[in-house]
């Protein structure tokens, strides 16, 4: 198995206490219990708090422009379909400045893994307002509470194919080693929204928030199979908070519709020689 | 009489196959031999509107469209209004007398061939867009081509898949060949081809030049975002996609493009996007990142009227700042703009090797007219063979202590690619380290700057050097770039026949720019002129920031219609007032 400490590249400079720490060891555990090495997985991040985490991951890392991580991370999962490509960043980050990149990943059903660092704030710009932040709470850029309604990420994804959907709590670090595991190993475009409190800028969203309100889809029997039920459950934020798988299905993926790639990938093919002889026929 | 030198024109309404009428009129006239090139105008719309295929004819090679026409072919009255005054006299109209009237057409110098299209193309139970075929037809029988040659150039058009069509435009186009012949004396229309050669020549826009050199140059992945003038890269490439093993995609915007392109191209594969002007805009930003990342990249910017949504359809110059300027910040970039279809190919294949080499982000500027315009051409290189520039061997990385931005003399880094043991690093838009750690010291920083810059220092001394065409004595340089290149040349044809002593500099890599070498070739001119469809002399301002030498004279045209032959030659000969 591999070790986790050989995944630890360089120590973090968050916040103490911040919600990425319990995300970083939950990927980092995750990559060790699944055995992957660590020159076949590329961590590709946008821009943003969470998006540093190729940083501290001793893998390929690719650290993006904001909202960009998807693409770049389409582009290269296309280009050597073998690798295992994970993506981290924020809320900020992918549903804000990058939502159509994550309409459209969804759409394809590419194989990667999705983890958005959702701390409902944005913090690396010292707090102003998130796709995600809550109607009602105030910042410095809502002095008098924020207008908008949060953006339904989980559900968007049940909607627009998305082949894994779940939520994880980045205060429960075996839960989430479990959920990132079971994304990894998903074939398909698997997002996992990860609740992550924000100790200096988020102090309606705390660990205690969401201590006091989630429970386990999975320990409820949630059929996740089950569109009609995952949409229920993906809208649910109150009271009570799912955490756990909440729509799963089985689809053919992206790279399994290109029969260029069926026997090698893109990276592997010869091109020292390249005979455009009969297109060029074809110009006459 | 005069022999294989001419110009037609179909015109109607758009939506109606006159692009691909157009086509075979020019192929069918370089399977004998001769020389074509067609010029294409048309509005941004899909159906409806104004469009125009012009077929340049000649028995040498020719490299622009020309005002003038010979025989135009109305399939609306709207085509005879708005083209009757380039006819030249004794020209020829192909219309359709039972549909449209032409007694206002003011003209009494021109020849009228009616033709009942719409009644023939009935008559074999033909579709609407046949009429175009009866058309083609038509026009071939008053220019008297070999009917065999018409019928095989229709049948190779459509190929195997469209048989039975080609079987209808086929019987269409006879039905004008034979209707033209035996109702007019076609000898009274003083023009006709005759062949001169078997010599098989390709027809093909710069489009499909830049696909064919992006092929050859071993491409392996292409997301393009559709817009016009470059969108029939992307379709091009789509129908080669499982022939030649290459993933062609079309994102859900230019940002995804580009960014794709950067992820696939970090694995070590050749990548490339394109698009024009407003697309160019919404990829700035990555671009800057690939200079940072050291990423190969080639980008096309198929330049057309700007600014903003500017005139979708036609012809300018006025990106060439833009693209030199690309993104913030200071990092290399590399700049090539072909002037012609045939450069288009070559160029495009040395902006994978540049890129590769470099490791860097790779611009090759073109314009509408090369885009869209097609042009009689031999066949390009195909023997040229791929290198494969910059990767750390697997042996290489297992000595350990890879660094991928490692400080080198040249400022390229051996790459490693992820999915080799022992290459870990981090392909990062912040400035980094050697391993690619973000870091902000002032060692690091100015180490790197310099790195990356090291590598445009390198770029330079290997681009080719530009050179002087025509006369070596002569009493007026032009200067130009871009597809300006194709009406300089023709014009100085004409000039060279009145007796005046011309040559010509064309600026092909723009950055690094050959600086010396332009300023040696510009300090030897008598006179000067400089060519541009631009409103303000974009080429005239980055010549003088990089050498300093300012024009005496100016040919700036931002109509969006082409830059003529005509236009240059007596812009010439007022200034040497001869």
């Amino acid at each position: 198995m591999t070790n986790i400490k050989f995944l630890n590249l360089a120590t973090p400079n968050w916040c103490p206490g911040c919600g990425d720490f319990g995300i970083l060891l939950s990927l980092q555990q995750a990559i060790a219990e699944l055995n992957i090495e660590q020159h076949n997985l590329l961590l590709v991040s946008g821009i943003g708090c969470s998006s540093k985490i190729p940083y501290w991951v001793k893998v390929y890392g690719f650290n993006s422009l904001h909202g960009r991580a998807l693409p770049v991370a389409i582009g290269a999962k296309l280009a050597n379909n073998k690798l295992n490509v994970v993506v981290a960043g924020g809320d900020g980050d992918g549903y804000g400045e990058g939502g159509n990149h994550f309409l459209h990943a969804m759409r394809r059903n590419i194989d990667i893994t999705y983890l958005v660092h959702n701390n409902q704030i944005y913090a690396l710009t010292t707090g102003q307002a998130s796709p995600s932040t809550e109607e009602g709470d105030k910042n410095k850029v809502y002095p008098h509470g924020v207008i908008e309604r949060p953006i339904q990420a989980l559900a968007i994804a049940v909607a627009n194919g998305a082949t894994f959907v779940a939520r994880g709590f980045a205060g429960n670090v075996p839960h989430l080693t479990d959920l990132i595991k079971q994304a990894i190993q998903h074939k398909g475009f698997a997002l996992i929204d990860i609740a992550q409190p924000c100790v200096t800028f988020n102090h309606h969203n705390t660990y205690d928030f969401f201590r006091q309100r989630i429970y386990d889809l999975q320990k409820e029997g949630h059929d996740f199979k089950n569109k009609t039920k995952a949409f229920e459950k993906a809208l649910e934020w109150g009271e009570k908070i799912p955490i756990g798988i909440i729509y799963k299905e089985e689809r053919k993926t992206f790279e399994e519709k290109y029969p260029q790639i069926a026997k090698k990938p893109l990276s592997q093919h010869d091109i020292s020689f390249v005979d455009i002889q009969k297109a060029m026929d074809k110009m006459c | 009489m005069e022999k294989n030198k001419f110009s037609w024109k179909l015109g109607g309404e758009a939506g109606y196959g006159i692009m691909t009428t157009g086509l075979i009129f020019s192929k069918a006239c370089t399977r004998i031999g001769l020389y074509t090139y067609d010029y294409i105008e048309y509005p941004s719309l899909i159906r409806g509107g104004h469009n125009a295929y012009q077929v340049r004819v000649e028995d040498e090679d020719i490299n622009s469209p020309i005002r003038p026409i010979n025989l135009l072919v109305a399939l609306n009255k709207e085509t005879v209004d708005l083209h009757k005054h380039e006819l030249t006299p004794n020209g020829g109209i192909i219309f359709d007398g039972e549909q449209i009237n032409l007694s206002d057409l003011g003209r009494n110098d021109l020849k009228l061939y009616h033709v009942p299209l719409l009644k023939l193309e009935k008559e074999i139970g033909g579709l609407m867009v046949m009429r175009n075929s009866v058309a083609l037809g038509a026009s071939f029988g008053l220019l008297n081509h070999d009917w065999n040659i018409v019928e095989k150039t229709i049948r190779d058009a459509f190929g195997e898949k469209g048989k039975d069509i080609a079987l209808e435009d086929v019987k269409a186009a006879k039905a004008g060949y034979d209707y033209v012949k035996s109702n007019y004396n076609i000898f009274d229309f003083p023009w006709k081809m005759e062949k001169i050669s078997d010599e098989k020549k390709m027809v093909l826009t710069g489009n499909e030049a830049i696909g064919l050199g992006a092929i050859k140059a071993g491409v392996k992945f292409v997301v393009i975002y559709p817009m016009t003038p470059i969108s029939n890269i992307l379709t091009f490439l789509a129908g080669y996609d499982e022939e030649y093993g290459i993933i062609v995609k079309e994102p859900e915007d230019e940002l995804s493009g580009i960014n794709m392109a950067i992820g696939a191209s970090h694995m070590g594969v050749r990548a490339m996007t394109a698009t024009s002007g407003g697309g160019y805009c919404l990829m700035t930003e990555a671009i800057g990142m690939a200079g940072i990342t050291e990423t190969p990249l080639v980008v096309i910017e198929g330049m057309r009227g700007g600014p903003s949504t500017g005139m979708p359809t036609w012809n300018e110059q006025g990106d060439l700042k833009f693209v030199l300027n690309t993104g913030h910040g200071e990092f290399p970039r590399i700049v090539l703009a072909p002037g012609d279809i045939e450069q288009s190919y070559y160029l495009t294949r040395h902006a994978f090797e540049l890129a590769e080499k470099y490791q860097n982000p790779v611009l090759l500027i073109t314009d509408k007219n090369i885009c869209e315009s097609k042009k009689s051409l031999n066949f390009f290189d195909n023997t040229l063979k791929n290198i494969r520039y910059g990767f750390a061997s697997q042996d290489e990385l297992n000595k350990g202590n890879y660094l991928r931005f490692k400080f080198t003399d040249s400022g390229v880094s051996p790459r490693s690619v992820p999915g080799m043991p022992n290459g870990l690093f981090i392909a990062t838009s912040d400035e980094h380290t050697e391993y690619g750690l973000y870091d902000e010291h002032i060692d690091n920083r100015i180490k790197m700057m310099d790195k990356r810059f090291r590598k445009l220092e390198n770029c330079k001394k290997e681009i080719p050097l530009p050179a002087l065409e025509g006369d070596a004595d002569a009493e007026i340089t032009l200067v130009s770039w871009g597809s300006t290149r194709g009406a300089i040349l023709d014009s100085m044809k004409w000039l060279r026949n009145a007796g005046i002593k011309v040559n010509y500099l064309q600026i092909i890599y723009f950055s690094p720019f050959p600086d010396e070498a332009v300023l040696a070739i510009l300090k030897k001119a008598k006179k000067t002129l400089i060519i541009e469809a631009t409103k303000n002399g974009q080429l005239a301002d980055v010549i003088r920031e990089k050498t300093g030498f300012v024009f005496e004279n100016t040919l700036y045209k931002y109509d969006g219609r082409p830059i003529y032959p005509e236009e240059i030659h007596d812009k010439v000969r007022s200034i040497l007032k001869k």
